[in-house]
């Protein structure tokens, strides 16, 4: 074989490999939507059907008009959408306080808060679910959603603000130097010179914020006493009924759930990994 | 890290613009220069303190105490137990299971996605620019689906009647690998009834959708590796297996080591997945340390006490793991 040769053939083989990765990563995601699309006789089958022929809307319909659990799939939609956006606002500000605290003062106390800040991002949320939960019931907001935004604010908060500082950082000094010496206050600086060079960032961490909190199934599923205060992930176990598993219905379901995740994810993917691993990636 | 750069400033004696600057900041905001740090700090520490530390100390508490139905709605004040609960825990099987599929859990599941991930993360760095691009893309689709809707579409992919799994195993040859209790086919083999086929299908559930993040952090590390480095193995001779182990993996010693102990503590604590897969905490012998903590607590009778000495245990474990994170992370970035 000819060097030549052999270089294309090196090259097909490596292509063939990414084309098959992608569709290992895509398949799950392409199968959740096109049963979604599937008239019932093609998904209780023991047959493979690539591709929905019988196309329908039939269950995309039957679950935004019938609901679940005796609720329209809309109160949990918007039940998801008060949580995950209520922990963005409360969340994205106080994380953007205590970011520039860490970045731009040096002050007694600052290693100790974040090494605190590293650990408390990683305890367990299964841990934490417990003593929150008795805490939630006494200040009686145990069927009200800012007892769920409170845990979650709590939850995302570390990694927000490990996230925002570098951010924070990365705006030179010298910005806000020169707008002192044009006689703008400390405040002024903040929201002319700083608020605007980091919101990239904040939108970054908010994003981040928002999915966790729109994801997750722990603290909605116990820390809500009835199905009004449900959010999307909890109602979505409804659909496993007694009577068997109402796949095309709960397919819908997913895909009306995994549709916000994936547009955001798109925008921030970058930010995350740099967030998530921190110094040990450089370049 | 003594005192605030900014104090430094305004000690100037000179009447310089510096100090004249600092005097209409203080005057602005109405503070003390040196209090900004910790003024802006307030809102962050109050949920840290209150709605993450100080809950760690009632789980602490709670792990000696009773709390039952009486104790949430407080019409009875906890009750001390000593060290009751952790004992009834520690003397059930059931722990010791969950125990075991939780650590066989994250070792195996930890393991592949590394393995897998790394794998891919090679193959984008080689692959074209429009290709890599491509793969990427596809795999953020993994990465970014939320883990409830991970375990229903795993869910329908391993059912027995009409999941792919079984489709697909159905296409292996017999004298390969042949269908379980002398079936004629794969057609109705239930999957997410016994423990150990129950957690195959978490594993292939939790390794796809965590291998995209080991991939582009890998990517990410290939990317900052000097090429000359590689032109002069090649130079010397070196084989692609040889360079990979002798180049490629010390180089990005620091980010695998994040890697691994975050794979780690994530999949330690695996729940989601777990309950959708299962449906629910129904199956005791499938429970991991999460599912069982919250089984206990959350299940009527409620025992929150028992609940939260099983989730002690669960968080010692990670925060062992979190310690070895902590330093790795210091070791490599000065804060």
């Amino acid at each position: 074989m000819t060097p030549l040769a052999r270089k294309r053939l090196g090259k097909i083989l490596l292509n063939t490999a990414g084309i098959l990765v992608f569709l290992y990563a895509v398949f799950p995601v392409y199968w959740m939507v096109a049963t979604g699309f599937k008239a019932n006789d093609q998904i209780f089958t023991t047959e493979f059907i690539p591709f929905p022929t019988h196309f329908t809307f039939e269950h995309f319909e039957r679950v935004l008009t019938e609901g679940v659990a005796n609720n329209s799939i809309w109160l949990y939609m918007r039940n998801s959408a008060i949580v995950a956006l209520g922990t963005v606002l409360i969340g994205s500000a106080f994380a953007l306080l205590s970011a520039t605290a860490i970045a731009r003062f040096r002050f007694k106390g600052r290693g100790t808060f974040l090494v605190t800040l590293l650990i408390v991002q990683m305890l367990p949320a299964e841990g934490l679910l417990i003593p929150l939960y008795m805490m939630v019931k006494r200040a009686g907001l145990g069927d009200q959603l800012i007892g769920l935004i409170i845990t979650q604010v709590a939850l995302t908060l570390p990694f927000g603000v490990w996230m925002l500082r570098t951010f924070v950082a990365a705006v030179p000094k010298s910005l806000e130097e020169a707008a002192w010496i044009d006689g703008a206050g400390r405040m002024t600086t903040f929201w002319r010179v700083l608020f605007p060079l980091v919101a990239p960032g904040l939108v970054a961490t908010s994003i981040f914020s928002f999915i966790t909190a729109w994801n997750d199934l722990i603290f909605a599923l116990y820390l809500m006493s009835g199905s009004e205060g449900y959010t999307m992930p909890v109602a979505l176990q409804y659909f496993f009924g007694q009577k068997g598993v109402d796949w095309g219905a709960i397919m819908a379901g997913s895909t009306l759930m995994t549709i916000p995740v994936v547009i955001f994810f798109l925008l921030v993917q970058r930010r995350m990994v740099s967030g998530l691993v921190a110094g040990a990636v450089k370049g | 890290m003594a005192n605030p750069t900014t104090v430094a400033r305004g000690r100037d004696s000179s009447p310089s613009p510096g100090r004249r600057r600092n005097d209409r900041a203080a005057r602005a905001s109405g503070l003390p220069v040196w209090s900004i740090p910790y003024v802006l700090l307030i809102p962050g520490l109050v949920v840290i303190a209150g709605l993450l530390l100080y809950p760690m100390v009632q789980l602490g508490i709670m792990a000696f105490q009773k709390v039952g139905l009486a104790q949430i709605r407080g019409t009875r004040p906890a009750e001390w137990v000593g060290l009751d609960n952790f004992d009834k825990v520690l003397s059930n099987d059931i722990f010791w299971s969950a125990l075991r599929n939780t650590v066989a859990f994250a070792f195996v599941a930890v393991s592949l996605t590394l393995i897998v991930g790394t794998a891919v993360g090679v193959l984008l760095h080689r692959l074209g620019r429009k290709m890599s691009l491509f793969v990427v893309i596809g795999c953020m689709f993994a990465w970014a689906v939320p883990p409830v809707a991970q375990g229903v579409i795993w869910r329908s992919l391993f059912d027995a009647e009409s999941g792919i799994i079984n489709w697909a195993l159905n296409l292996v040859p017999t004298w390969l690998l042949s269908p379980p209790d002398g079936q004629e086919s794969w057609s109705g083999t239930p999957w997410l009834n016994d423990t150990i086929p129950l957690y195959i299908a978490l594993v292939v559930c939790v390794v796809w959708a965590g291998f995209p993040f080991i991939a582009v952090s890998v990517l990410a590390g290939l990317k900052g590796i000097p090429a000359e480095l590689y032109e002069a193995a090649r130079v010397d001779g070196s084989g692609a297996w040889r360079t990979f182990r002798k180049i490629t993996l010390p180089l990005l010693k620091p980010v695998f080591a994040v890697l691994t102990i975050l794979s780690i503590i994530w999949d330690f604590k695996v729940f989601s997945q777990l309950y959708v897969l299962m449906n629910g905490p129904t199956n005791r012998d499938g429970f991991n340390l999460s599912m069982y903590a919250v089984a206990e607590a959350f299940k009527p009778p409620q025992k929150l006490g028992t609940g939260a000495a099983i989730s002690v245990v669960l968080t010692i474990i990670l925060l062992i793991i979190t310690v070895v994170y902590v330093r790795q992370i210091v070791k490599q970035e000065e804060m």
